[in-house]
Parts: structure tokens; sequence; C-alpha cells
């Protein structure tokens, strides 16, 4: 195991940011770890990065406790923090060239595992950080954090903020690291991004609600999720749909409705309703749900927003 | 001919700084009751533009009215009847909730009684009733955004500039969101509207997007979705911005 997360507890004073989390990360894999603002995302990294101390429970990377054993941990892990670690008055040479000293190795050795994403912005190595873009400031910090070839890469929502096209692309260089053989834990408040990921942890106010693989359908042999579209507009459904027995939730998703109904008996009712409205654009069949239609469904579960 | 009328017409706008071109000769119009998404990559232009139409900053060129107001010698006027709300910038930390709304209305020049009133509307229909007198910091994320919201919209503005609203939240309090920005619209509130979430333009009436501070594509999203051979607007959005 690259990474044990056992049973782990954090406190602020009064706030619990932390409830016995408790999950654990396999060698070479892609995790992700998916909750919104205020969840608890960072504090969790913070901890596997040695730079904060649990109240309860332990933090193993490749075997060794991130409390006990912090200088060993610090030597095998990158941590790209939320706000990228650059020094803003050094130039891109000068950051890669420090932060490779640093771990007692220099930009040549690993220089190979950094090429793809490094050759995006050599062309403006001689420019000091503070005056890249965001989207450059991300690609030097991933560089700075993995040119000491880390066993675990740790990346605490490297694309927040980031376009559309941006978030690919740095996806894309995520998938070309983990073939290297490197075990990269990443958070992120974007659902889309849970797809790429070869398991994902949903987390919501501290707690990890549920660990799932996004490449495989969920198993529900109750609820029913159908989407619907119109093409006079979703938005008059709405309402509708929320107001029919049966009816568990009903929630925009792009150019759709997503309605989760209790049964299969309400499924037939529900569609019989929907038919009498006559409607000739509407489209309304049954669907598997997505990693966000599964998080929406947990946290509407757990309790009230 | 569309009959409906524009509350932002946007002709020829070019900006410039110094030999570096933000925008770079936009031309469109913002429907009165629509949600007009403004989509594009980092650094394409998108803040530039949304600062001269808030009348922040000059345009070098080009005619720009919004609101029924000049851009150039009329900026008072527009920022009266615009409202304005951020993820980054939105409320005060250290005020309450009342205090907030308060402030927010006492600069927009809203009477006492007007604000007492409207105020108790605002939060009876968000269910913050409770929590008025707690300080916006001690409040959830989720709640903090949906109240900037009904505070940027409390003078009952002719348009609304939403700058990513959305970042952050979980994708309930998101879709909620996006429920009261369609409210808004119902009462005639035209809103004006960026994000880098891609299912968040599938809820918009229109979409533009940028690319090196030009226009390259705007119509509707299932217009774009045709157009360009696309399943949903992310694949829209990256045929267009990648480059």
């Amino acid at each position: 195991m690259s990474l044990i997360i056992d049973h782990i507890d954090l406190s602020f004073g009064s706030l619990q940011a932390l409830k016995q989390v408790n999950f654990e990360v396999k060698d070479g894999e892609l995790f992700g770890l998916i909750g919104p603002d205020g969840a608890g995302k960072s504090s969790l990294f913070r901890i596997m990065a040695s730079l904060l101390i649990p109240d309860n429970g332990r933090c193993l990377m490749h075997g060794h406790d991130v409390v006990k054993d912090y200088r060993e941990v610090r030597k095998i892990i990158g941590y790209m923090p939320g706000r990228f670690s650059l020094y803003m008055d050094l130039s891109v040479e000068e950051n890669l060239a420090f932060y490779a000293r640093v771990f007692g190795t220099n930009v040549e050795e690993n220089y190979e595992l950094i090429r793809d994403v490094y050759e995006q912005i050599a062309p403006f190595k001689k420019r000091l950080a503070g005056k890249l873009s965001g989207g450059m400031k991300q690609k030097l910090a991933l560089s700075c954090a993995l040119i000491h070839r880390p066993e675990v890469l740790i990346l605490d929502e490297p694309t927040t903020g980031v376009d559309a096209v941006s978030r690919r692309e740095f996806w894309d260089m995520l998938k070309k690291i983990q073939n290297e053989g490197i075990t990269i834990v990443v958070s992120t408040p974007y659902m889309d991004e849970a797809e790429m990921c070869d398991r994902v942890g949903l987390i919501q106010k501290g707690k990890l609600l549920e660990i799932t693989d996004p490449s495989k359908p969920y198993e529900n042999d109750q609820e029913q999720l159908f989407s619907l579209k119109s093409e006079k507009g979703i938005y008059a459904y709405l309402d509708r749909l929320r107001n029919m027995e049966g009816c568990k939730h009903a929630w925009l998703f792009g150019d759709q409705l997503h309605v989760t109904l209790h049964s299969e008996e309400d499924a037939t009712r529900v569609k019989a309703a929907l038919d009498g409205m006559g409607d000739s654009s509407l489209e309304w069949y049954k669907i598997t749900p997505s990693v966000e239609d599964r998080f929406m469904g947990l946290i509407s579960n757990s309790e009230a927003l | 001919m569309d009959e409906r009328e524009h509350i932002i017409e946007v002709k020829d706008m070019v900006k410039k700084f110094g030999s570096f071109t933000a925008n770079d000769h936009l031309t469109f119009h913002v429907e009165k009751g629509e949600i007009f998404g403004f989509l594009g990559a980092n650094g394409a232009g998108k803040t530039t533009a949304m600062r001269i139409l808030c009348g922040l900053s000059y345009p070098t060129s080009g005619e720009i009215h919004v609101a029924g107001h000049d851009v150039y010698r009329e900026r008072e006027r527009i920022k009266r009847k615009i409202g304005y709300m951020s993820q980054k910038f939105s409320l005060y930390e250290d005020l309450t909730v009342s205090e907030n709304i308060h402030l927010y209305a006492g600069i927009y020049g809203l009477r006492r009684k007007q604000i007492a009133a409207r105020e108790e509307q605002l939060l009876e229909r968000l269910g913050l009733s409770h929590i008025r007198n707690r300080l916006i910091r001690e409040i959830p994320l989720g709640w903090k955004q949906k109240l900037a919201f009904s505070v940027a919209i409390f003078h009952q503005p002719a348009v609304v500039f939403l700058d990513e609203p959305t970042g952050g939240v979980d994708p309930i309090t998101r879709r909620q969101f996006w429920e009261m920005i369609h409210d808004a619209t119902e009462e005639g509130i035209t809103v004006f509207v960026t994000t880098h979430y891609m299912d968040e333009a599938e809820y918009c009436d229109r979409v533009s997007i940028m690319v090196d501070g030009r226009i390259d594509a705007l119509d509707n999203p299932a217009a774009l979705k045709q157009q360009y051979e696309s399943k949903n607007m992310n694949e829209v959005f990256l045929k267009l911005a990648r480059t």
C-alpha cells in the first residue's frame, strides 16, 4: 500500500474538520478525493504531507508514519499545495533548480520525468515565477513537485479555477506520470474529473461518504434514475416532477434533468403522467448514475444542506 | 429581427494594453431577461470585457451601451443599474448577514423602509431568517453564495454580472444556485455569467466563446453543439479553445 489513512480525526477548536476518515491507496494508483470547499480535503492532504498532526488515527506513507518518520516521508512525497509554493522572485529555472537541490538531486537526473510538462514552460525559463500566467504556474509547480522522482505525488486542487482546456491537458499529464509508476493522490471540486481517476473518495463535511470506481456502474435495485429532455425547455418540468408522488429528487444536469424515483412502480406512474402532458419533443429514459449523480444522492441523504 | 430589448449592445469593442490586444473587435448583444454565458479560456479576455461593461475601465474604441447608457460618458449611471457578484469578492466577512444587506442596499440608495421589507422577503425565501445576525464568516459557503447573489440583485438591477459564481460548492448547491439565477430572469433581470463548469453553459440561453480576444462562437447551446458536432458544451469548448 502506498498510503494508509487509518481512522483520522482532526479538530480546529470546536470545528471537526475530519471525522474517522479511513481509506487506502494502492501502489501506482490514481486516487481522487472529491468534495466541495470546506469538506476537509486540504487538511487531510496536509496530514499526508506531514504538515499537520491528526488528533486521532494514523497516516502511513509507504509504511512510514507521517508523524514519527516525517523526515523519511518528506523524501518520498511530492506535494503541490492549493496555493502553489513557488518563489515568485525566482525565475522558472531557478525555482526548479532550487527544489532539486533541496531534495539532494539535480534537474538533469530526473529530467525525463518532467520533460513533457517542463518543455511547455521552458521558453519562459528566465521569467520570474510571479510573472507567469495561472496555467504556467501550475505546470512549474508540478515540475518542482516531481523533480526528485517522488514515490507518491500529492496534489491539492491543482485545477481549481482553471479553464476546461487546461484542465484536460493537466489530466493528460497526470496519466503519463502515473504510467511512470508514481502513485498520485489528487483532490478536486470538479465532478467530471472523477471519471479520470482509478478510484475516488467522496468527501463532505469531514466525512468520507464513499469510495467508488468510476468505471463500474452503481448497483441499486430500488432507486431509478431517469433523464428528461425537451425542446420546450427543462425548467418547466423541474417543479412538476418534484411535486409528483414517488419523485425523490430532480436536478438540472446540463441540457437534461436527472430525476430519481423511489421504485419501479413510481417509474411507471411518472411515465404515464409525462405522456399525458402532450409534449412530443419529450425524451425520457432510464440511465446509469454518474459519480456526480451518486454524490448528489449521498449528500441529499446525509443531511439537509 | 429580434424584438426584444438589448440590455447590452457592443459594437466593435477593442481594448489594448500597449501592443497587446485583449479585446479584438467584439460585437454582440444581450437581450433583456436572458441568461448570457460568457465563456473562454483563462487569458482569453473575458475579465477585460466584463470590466468595461461594468463601467470600471474604458475601451480603446467601439460603441458600447449597457442598460441604455454609454460606457464612455455615463459610467456612474451604468453602475446604478447593474449588479455584480464574483466568488472572490462578494460579502463582508466581518459583518452580519443583515448588515451586509443594509450596506449594499444603502449604497444603491434604497430607502430604509424599502430595505426592511425586502430584507424580510429575501431571508424568508432563502430560509436564512434564523441566521440574520450571524457573521458572514460563520456561515457555510453555499449559503454565502446564495446570499451574495440575492444581495447583488437586491436593488433590482437591469443586468447582473456573475464572475465564476459557483466555484467550490457541492453539486447540489451549485444547481440550487442556477435555479435562483433562472428565477431572477423570470423577474426580468438579465444575467451575464462566466464559468469554468461546462455543464453550466447548458443552462444559458445563449453562449459566447472567446478565444485570444475574439468571440469565435455565439449561439444557443443546442445550435453550438450541432454546429460543432459535439454531444455537450465541454466538447464544443475544447474544439474551439484548444490550440
